[in-house]
């Protein structure tokens, strides 16, 4: 991808945004959350891309991140009562920051254990310590425990969410495509040789925990101030599958088959959510026919990943040919 | 006066084998050595204690002056030692420009947030970058490739990128460990051309390990011989040739795979 | 002294349903390097096996009594041993050439698939199981209280252990099996069918998940298709813990997760119960990756 005009592309896109601010409040309110949705879970599988698809460290605890920053921001904002828009933005942006400086930090923490690992080992490892920020949510019951923590702010909208995809996507395909960035890829290749040309994979691999998990933290961040309401059981393995899924689907290491990839899946579970709440089918006379569709989505999930690695492994929109 | 490279009294011992003995090295400043021996002579060994993939037990390793035991690969190589591997290892899905501009962050003024912010400096040192890659990729007649992916080369052209990918990291002292394997006559005249271009065009010292005898005897100016770990030879081409440790040696090999 | 006894007595119940799943764990390790993410669903399907089976076998044999149980524990076995086997043939084998992470991800879909089917098939709601061994508390000096069933538990995972033993050591197969982990080149040239003993690895070792998964049952009869996703986990854990690819160390990584596992529940928090697994396992990789009895690996460059 041609980078001279990323920074162009990056402000045009804000400033798109910046529009949808003021359209929010015509969109009814169930199209805007799907918005919301595909918006996070761009942020999410980028991120994510960044330490599975580049670097080759392949994490199923990518929600743990996300749950760190969804927790912190929501711990922050719900001291302050109403204010009016400009303190609650400012608010928000502390907010941001603090999440996902707070998930970047669990990113350092996850990530230095996990540099001797490899495959298959790293895998359960990143599961564990998702499963681990879990249950210590679990049991902090400053923010709820399981029970939950409400959230009092309703402040995620359009700008925020597709600002803060545009500025993801800018950051960490600037990132991968510089020559500093190719050095992620090299890890991914061949460790032995990238140590050998020089790179310090080590320093690589936390560093690319270190960015993913600060974007998944904003992208909990987005979540918790649209669904206003967080429990640890919500961020938990299944959640992270699903951005794997988005993942290997666009292919690891394709930023643009990612985000194709995520923004695909998210409909097609709103999708199969819409069709499940459906009330009346003509020629059924039960009530919501296909509600066994809200959790179908999970055994496509599955179906999809088993049909894909058995026949595109390097995913959907990857032009590269299968390694043999 | 000190040799750019010197090992003294370097051992490594896997649990009860004993790969290298008391290994005495020494590579000047613009030297064209070779490192031969038979098979399990320990010859790759000697190259991963040199660039720090594993750690010498005992003895000690100089480089440029200072010791490099306990040094992390990659801070071996930015001090001045680059390599090229047994089986080719280059960044299989990265082009073959890439290949060689990955190397580069080596020479990078900035870091990770000049990669992100971009700013004006950034723009300049990677066009700056880009030239070089270039420039080098050039030399070597590997430019018309620079878009496709490495693992797309030919053979023999992809031992001349990983040699390429070693040369970008500017290093004083290159190892490359048997370039020639796997290629017939012609390409091994072309390689023994190519080494010795690489000595006079970038006066770096050049550490060979090999077991085409003619193409290190043509060569190198100075070969040790290495048998079981242990040092039993040293000199120029004509002594080793005549040398009978190490005929016994590499006979003594002949007659086991005669077996 | 009696509470502790109590708990040892719990945690080692535990700690031998985490070893049979543990080494199913790693006798696929030991074979093809790769971890069958999907090893703890079959647990679950060997207690709904068993489950579904039970009424089906009250027509020849009584039950609750002890060969009705038998016959439930074998048949359940069988059946997740054949489905062991049509897994590694259709979702693995395919991929045997691929890099791991293939096979990784793959494992991913088949564990989510029987897990979500599951909830779709049989339902999301927990099921009790039926009583199918006659049970009666056993009292003894002291004041130890347990049940019969916690040590139906015990020792028929040890009759399991010594039967896997015995195939492991005595059999052609077994042979075949340690051969093929050895060095899998090699036992194809020595003449070992590679495909035979792979299947029969996965079928060992999902009947010994099934097995666990039915003595699971028996103990705590609540079911539901996501029961396994945790003691697979921790059975992971396990077979790291003793050293992958090491079959007693499995056994031993299994009865010392049970063991801690119940103990810290009882004595500190039963909350933190479930990532106790977990740190064990960064512990573990962090201190000694090969594990209590495993090998290191050294890799070639």
């Amino acid at each position: 991808m041609n980078f001279r005009h990323a920074k162009t592309i990056l402000l045009g896109a804000l400033a798109l945004s910046f529009i949808g601010l003021f359209f929010g409040s015509q969109i009814s309110s169930y199209p805007l959350f799907v918005s919301y949705n595909i918006g996070i879970s761009i942020i999410m599988a980028v991120s994510l891309n960044l330490i599975n698809g580049y670097t080759g460290q392949f994490s199923l605890g990518h929600a743990g991140f996300m749950a760190v920053g969804a927790y912190t921001s929501a711990v922050i904002t719900n001291h302050f009562g109403e204010l009016n828009l400009f303190t609650a933005n400012a608010v928000f942006a502390i907010a941001l920051l603090a999440g996902g400086l707070a998930a970047a930090l669990t990113g350092l923490l996850v990530g230095i254990p996990t540099l001797r690992l490899r495959g298959d080992y790293l895998a359960i490892v990143t599961l564990g310590f998702g499963e681990i920020i879990r249950v210590i949510l679990q049991n902090m019951d400053a923010v709820g425990g399981a029970r939950g923590l409400s959230v009092n702010h309703a402040w995620t909208n359009l700008f925020w969410t597709f600002g803060l995809a545009a500025v993801t996507i800018y950051v960490i395909a600037s990132l991968v495509n510089s020559t500093y960035g190719r050095g992620f890829i090299a890890v991914r290749d061949d460790e032995i040789a990238a140590e050998a040309m020089g790179i310090n994979t080590t320093k690589y691999k936390v560093t690319a925990f270190i960015i993913g998990a600060f974007f998944a933290g904003i992208a909990g961040r987005l979540y918790a101030h649209s669904t206003l309401y967080l429990t640890p059981n919500g961020f938990g393995f299944m959640l992270s599958i699903t951005f794997v899924v988005m993942v290997i689907l666009g292919g690891m290491g394709n930023t643009v088959g990612v985000i194709i990839a995520a923004i695909l899946l998210t409909l097609l579970n709103e999708g199969l959510r819409a069709m499940a709440d459906i009330e009346h089918l003509p020629g059924f006379t039960v009530e919501r026919p296909l509600s066994w569709l809200q959790d179908a989505h999970m055994i496509i999930y599955s179906l999809l990943l088993i049909v894909l690695m058995l026949t595109r492994p390097q995913g959907l929109f990857t032009l590269r040919k299968r390694n043999n | 006066m000190s040799a750019l490279l010197q090992l003294d009294k370097a051992t490594i011992r896997f649990g009860g084998l004993t790969a290298v003995s008391e290994l005495d090295l020494q590579i000047g400043g613009n030297e064209l050595a070779g490192l031969i021996g038979p098979n399990g002579a320990g010859k790759t060994t000697a190259f991963n204690l040199i660039t720090g993939v594993y750690q010498p037990t005992a003895g000690s390793i100089f480089f440029d002056g200072q010791s490099i035991v306990g040094s992390k690969p990659y801070h071996i190589t930015a001090r001045g030692i680059a390599r090229t591997f047994q089986n080719i290892r280059l960044f299989a899905s990265l082009s073959v420009f890439d290949n060689v501009r990955a190397v580069f962050h080596l020479h990078l003024q900035g870091d990770v947030r000049h990669a992100l912010w971009r700013g004006k400096g950034y723009h300049a040192e990677e066009k700056s970058i880009a030239d070089r890659v270039m420039e080098l990729l050039e030399i070597f007649q590997l430019g018309k490739f620079r878009n496709e992916p490495a693992k797309s080369l030919s053979y023999g052209d992809q031992r001349r990128l990983e040699i390429v990918r070693a040369l970008a990291a500017q290093p004083k002292l290159l190892l490359l460990d048997e370039p020639a394997a796997g290629m017939n006559s012609t390409e091994k005249v072309e390689l023994t051309r190519l080494i010795r271009f690489i000595r006079e065009k970038f006066s770096i010292a050049i550490l060979l390990v090999e077991h085409d005898m003619q193409l290190v005897m043509g060569i190198c100016e100075r070969i040790t011989v290495l048998d079981h770990g242990v040092k039993i030879a040293e000199g120029a081409p004509a002594e080793i040739r005549k040398c009978p440790k190490v005929i016994a040696a590499y006979l003594g090999e002949e007659t086991a795979t005669n077996d | 002294m009696t509470e502790f006894l109590q708990q040892l007595i719990n945690g080692l119940a535990l700690g031998s349903i985490l070893a049979l799943i543990a080494l199913g764990y790693t006798m696929v390790y030991g074979i093809l390097r790769f971890i069958n993410f999907a090893h703890g669903d079959v647990f679950m399907l060997g207690a709904f096996a068993g489950f579904y089976l039970a009424p089906k076998i009250t027509r020849v044999l009584p039950l609750p009594s002890v060969a009705g149980g038998i016959a439930v524990l074998a048949v359940s076995m069988a059946i997740c041993a054949a489905l062991g086997v049509v897994i590694e043939r259709f979702a693995y084998r395919p991929l045997r050439k691929q890099p791991k992470l293939t096979m990784l991800i793959t494992a991913i879909g088949v564990s989510l698939f029987l897990e979500n089917a599951g909830q779709f098939v049989f339902g999301a709601a927990p099921k009790r199981f039926p009583e199918i061994l006659p049970s009666f508390p056993i009292a003894t000096l002291g004041g130890l209280s347990f049940n019969s069933n916690q040590i139906v538990v015990i020792a028929v995972t040890g009759l399991l252990l010594i039967a896997l033993r015995f195939i492991v050591l005595k059999t052609r197969m077994g042979r075949a099996m340690r051969a093929v982990s050895f060095n899998p080149e090699a036992a194809a040239l020595m003449g070992v069918n590679t495909d035979v003993v792979i299947s029969f690895t996965f079928a060992l070792g999902s009947a010994l998940a099934a097995a666990a998964g039915v003595l699971f049952a028996i103990n705590y009869p609540s079911i539901d298709p996501l029961m396994g996703i945790l003691p697979g986990l921790k059975a992971f854990v396990a077979a790291v813990l003793g050293g992958i690819g090491n079959l007693p160390g499995a056994a031993l990584g299994g009865i010392i997760i049970g063991v801690t596992e119940t103990l810290v529940s009882g004595y500190i928090s039963s909350t933190y119960r479930d990532a106790i697994a977990f740190g064990i396992l960064i512990l573990i990789l962090l201190v000694k990756p090969s594990g209590l009895l495993g090998k290191k690996e050294i890799e070639k460059v």
